[in-house]
């Protein structure tokens, strides 16, 4: 590879601040209109500001351009193939951006009172029947921003539930190779995490689960699991687990990450789960925005219900002439309260109804089997030739919508980590796979093509990996070095987190 | 209903070859049997792009959005105008679709623009540090509740019922987690009790919680009420409105350790509620401390400038049950927005918009103070939003005016019993002088209609603006 620059790389990292020139600037606001008075009439002059924020001063053609080319320093979904393990990469119609941007929904109010946003209210109530029907559980609340957010909501319910019978349990059981912010959400809701060991499918060792359940009787509150499990592979023992953990009498909760592999075919609650949440950024095709928006929908059973999140959507019968009306109920006594501002990311509900409007339940079910269909499909183009040989599948059988390969043997045969073949990808103009995770696996790759791809995107990308691990046997250092043709190289994480300079300096 | 899949039946047929398999059923039959749903979906079927728009435009048509009732409800979240280049910027592919920027070399773009938002933020409230954005407000607080215990090792909050009730809710929610507990001090004349407060700090407080402009559009006066949190080693945590920073001292400068708020206000729109962000900044002292993503600056193999995740140490993905915080979104498209907002604005534009708020919002108070019927809920300075209390039942009024057109406000009544009679009336660059007068009006009309007085027709006249009716 020759160590040209690319035009990219050499036009050099500046921020907005850094174009800013005094006197200049963009916005043109209205007239003050109304008769002014100084400022230190208005409000006592110890609680003013001395100096204005030293915000940039650019006028907007520049603006512009400085975001235009921004945008260009990053790789997007929409540019290529995103394989990225345990996230969803489907793709964003943009259907949804329109209607979510219509003014009856963007510039409604949230603190408009509910007679006068009916369409908004329904909308909510729609999307929690059409969630509740995926799901398998009675109950919706839409209200948690994230997975995350999801999480924590389970676990507010999982305590609530049990001090309303007069328990207090102390210990959340998960998998040691559960997604992080499994373990961190068990931690903020003040509970203990019990590890529970990993069988060679990526499922719930029994025996284990049974001894930490002996262990810790009358202690656990929760086991959070996934299912499909982080190898893409469902959990065959999951209708057990399920009633070995309500026999200890804790609640059962589904990170809906890996939902996309399941819908219309298999529901948590059909399986034992008692809380769920949902990505909507995930299965439900809401943009991931670099980082956000998103939101964690969660559903409930029955003996759950009384505790959800306030203010909850409901529909009113109709009665005396009148359609049913949908209002925020309030008058919830059992309820862990609010997670949050108002109602919910609003925004992201309509993307995500939208979404369920143009699939249907038979789309649904069809985009799951094609998740699973391009899953497998790229796991048997990447078991042949080199592949096959050097980036093993971590658990050998059929996957559900995504699966895990490990890495050990090319790092052991070609001296090649993970992160040198994922940094590699980055020339071929793929985004890599997970890495490094689920942690079971030795130099895990992570790979979820999601439904949207075409055959042709999934042989490309074998293609590439191929064509990576053979360059690799005559020469590690290509990926060793690797990437070349990105907008900046390799990056120094290390310094960054040791001496870390998070925000512009201005004089 | 297939159009965004690609698999044509010929597709299917070689890649289920490549597998091995003759059916993608038999892919499936990994799940037990009694577990699979054998059935379809009880969810209509697919219908098109065109009825999809149009059964979204029927229920959108079904709520009273700003475009329809002038909206002076503010309540935490503004109906600001954003600038069409924001639209323009965060719907790009390149910034609307990517996930976390994990590899740095290929999200040069995301990053920097985190780097950029934090100096921002950073710059609005006096603070040095900042991430790279929350969900959102209300649990932005919750957080600092979550970063405090970690910091001085005390459970315990005292919390000013100024303080957003949204924020207050989540607070209490979270603490019930946690296990903290949390102590609320009073409002004396639309402010903080001051004296209530220097009393309910004590050696055991974790985090004293101020807004400012509080819930009722006062402006605090932090660093008078902070020094209770500095006597007894607990952190000052202060919600703000990142808009009233144009004019208001920042946090940083009134002692503050954590100052955070609903981003909302810059360059996002109201969309019922969500998404926005929450923006958090710190001191130095806290930066290991912090939630969220943080983008920090550095360099690559060859010494270009780059910018990658700092300080993941903190988060889930590498501490898991040890992290500082659960979150791992950064809400980095509403924050893109707010980044372009505020450049778009500069560093001049930004102070006129937030002299023109309190000038508006000045005028609209002694305007609504004139009217027969209206009194303010209390004197205390004000930003861009105001509370009065109305001599008629509130919603009655609310409803009487939205039939002129007009959301006239909050009622406080709906969070603080004590407010019954309260009205909450936020003001902002897009209330014209004329929308404000026809607000006065309407809300003088509908409080005399409430309480029976007969109004008689010439009143009326030299009453309502020309051209309003």
């Amino acid at each position: 590879m020759a160590l040209t620059e690319t035009p990219m790389q050499a036009e050099k990292a500046r921020t907005i601040f850094e174009k800013s020139k005094a006197g200049r600037r963009a916005a043109a606001l209205p007239e003050v209109e109304v008769p002014k008075k100084p400022l230190a009439e208005l409000i006592p002059g110890n609680l003013l500001r001395s100096e204005a924020p030293r915000l940039p001063e650019i006028a907007e053609p520049e603006i512009v351009r400085h975001y235009n080319r921004l945008s260009r320093r990053n790789f997007d979904l929409d540019s290529g193939f995103y394989p990225l393990g345990s996230c969803t990469m489907k793709h964003n119609p943009r259907l949804n951006e329109r209607v979510a941007a219509l003014p009856g929904h963007a510039r409604l109010h949230p603190g408009q009172d509910p007679r006068r946003a009916q369409g908004a209210l329904e909308l909510m109530w729609l999307l929690q029947e059409s969630l509740s029907e995926i799901c398998g559980l009675p109950h919706v609340s839409l209200q948690p921003s994230a997975g995350s957010h999801g999480e924590l909501a389970g676990l507010l319910l999982t305590r609530a539930y049990h001090a309303d019978r007069g328990e207090e349990r102390t210990k959340v059981l998960a998998p040691d190779t559960s997604h992080g912010t499994n373990p961190a959400s068990v931690t903020m809701a003040g509970y203990e995490v019990v590890k529970v060991a990993t069988n060679e499918q990526g499922g719930v060792e029994m025996g284990d689960l049974r001894a930490r359940l002996a262990e810790n009787e009358g202690e656990v509150a929760c086991l959070m699991l996934t299912n499909p499990n982080t190898l893409g592979v469902f959990d065959e023992n999951i209708a057990e687990i399920a009633s070995l953990i309500h026999e200890a009498g804790g609640t059962l909760y589904y990170d809906g990450a890996n939902l996309n592999a399941v819908m219309g075919h298999s529901r948590p609650g059909d399986m034992g789960f008692d809380i769920v949440h949902v990505n909507l950024h995930k299965s439900f095709s809401q943009p991931h925005g670099g980082g956000g928006p998103g939101a964690g929908p969660i559903a409930v059973s029955d003996r759950i219900e009384p505790y959800q999140p306030k203010p909850q959507v409901v529909r009113r019968g109709g009665s005396n002439g009148h359609g049913p009306s949908f209002d925020l109920d309030f008058d919830r006594p059992k309820s862990i309260g609010r997670l949050r501002g108002f109602q919910g990311n609003f925004g992201v509900f309509v993307r995500s109804y939208a979404y369920i409007l143009s699939l249907g339940g038979d789309g649904l079910a069809e985009a799951s089997e094609t998740a699973v269909l391009n899953a497998n499909y790229l796991k048997a183009r990447l078991a042949e030739g080199r592949a096959g040989k050097r980036l093993p599948i971590a658990f050998d059988r059929h996957c559900m919508h995504e699966f895990v390969l490990s890495g050990k043997p090319m790092k052991r045969e070609l001296g090649l980590a993970t992160l040198d073949l994922a940094k590699r990808l980055l020339d071929f103009g793929f985004h890599p796979p997970t890495v490094y995770f689920p942690l079971l696996v030795d130099e895990a790759l992570m790979v979820e093509p999601t439904e949207t791809e075409t055959k042709e995107s999934l042989d490309a990308f074998a293609e590439a990996v191929e064509k990576i691990l053979a360059e690799a046997e005559t020469n590690p250092d290509l990926a060793k070095s690797a990437p070349y043709t990105t907008p900046v190289r390799r990056l120094d994480e290390v310094k960054a987190t040791r001496r870390p300079v998070v925000r512009q300096q201005l004089d | 209903m297939t159009r965004y899949t690609s698999a044509t039946p010929e597709d299917r047929q070689e890649m289920l070859g490549a597998i091995g398999v003759s059916s993608v059923d038999e892919l499936f039959e990994q799940i037990p049997e009694p577990l699979r749903l054998g059935r379809p979906l009880a969810l209509p079927d697919g219908i098109s792009e065109a009825e999809v728009y149009e059964r979204l435009v029927g229920m959108a048509e079904r709520n009273a959005d700003a475009e329809e009732l002038v909206c002076f409800v503010g309540a935490g979240m503004y109906d600001h105008y954003v600038p069409a280049i924001v639209d323009a910027i965060t719907s790009r592919s390149e910034f609307l679709t990517p996930y976390t920027p994990y590899q740095p070399e290929i999200s040069q773009g995301g990053l920097q623009v985190m780097f950029e938002f934090q100096t921002a933020m950073s710059e609005l409230t006096g603070l040095p540090v900042s991430n790279a954005g929350l969900y959102e407000g209300p649990s932005s607080v919750a957080s600092a509740g979550y970063l405090a215990m970690g910091a001085t090792k005390r459970r315990r909050f005292v919390v000013s019922r100024g303080v957003h009730p949204h924020s207050r809710e989540t607070l209490a929610t979270y603490s019930v987690g946690y296990g903290a507990e949390v102590v609320e001090v009073g409002l004396e004349s639309g402010l903080t009790d001051a004296a209530a407060l220097a009393e309910a700090v004590n050696g055991e407080t974790a985090a004293v919680i101020l807004q400012s402009p509080n819930f009722l559009g006062a402006v605090e006066d932090v660093e008078a009420l902070g020094a209770a949190a500095k006597e007894h080693g607990a952190l000052l945590v202060v919600a703000c409105d990142p808009i009233t920073l144009s004019v208001l001292k920042p946090p940083g400068e009134c002692g503050a350790d954590i100052a955070l708020g609903e981003g909302q206000p810059l360059g996002n729109r109201l969309d019922f509620g969500g998404p926005s962000f929450g923006f958090f900044c710190a001191t130095e002292a806290q930066i290991r401390r912090m939630p969220g993503r943080i983008a920090g600056e550095t360099e690559d193999v060859d010494g270009r400038r780059g910018f990658v995740l700092a300080l993941q140490t903190r988060e889930q993905h590498i501490r898991r049950e040890k992290a500082t915080n659960n979150i791992c979104t950064a809400q980095a498209l509403n924050a893109l927005g707010a980044m372009v907002h505020l450049a778009w604005l500069g560093r001049q534009g930004f102070r006129e918009l937030g002299e023109l708020l309190v000038q508006r919002t000045a005028f609209a108070r002694e305007r609504l103070a004139a009217v027969d019927g209206i009194d303010l809920l209390h004197e205390a300075p004000v930003a861009r939003e105001f509370a009065v209390r109305l001599d008629a039942p509130v919603e009655k009024v609310l409803d009487r005016v939205a039939e002129r057109g007009i959301a006239a406000g909050y009622p406080l009544g709906r969070e603080y019993p004590e407010f019954e009679d309260g009205l909450l009336v936020a003001i902002t660059e897009r209330r014209t002088k004329a929308q404000i007068d026809e607000l006065a009006e309407a809300l003088g009309a509908a409080v005399a209609a409430e309480r029976g007085a007969f109004l008689s027709d010439s009143e009326r006249k030299s009453t309502v603006p020309e051209g309003a009716a």
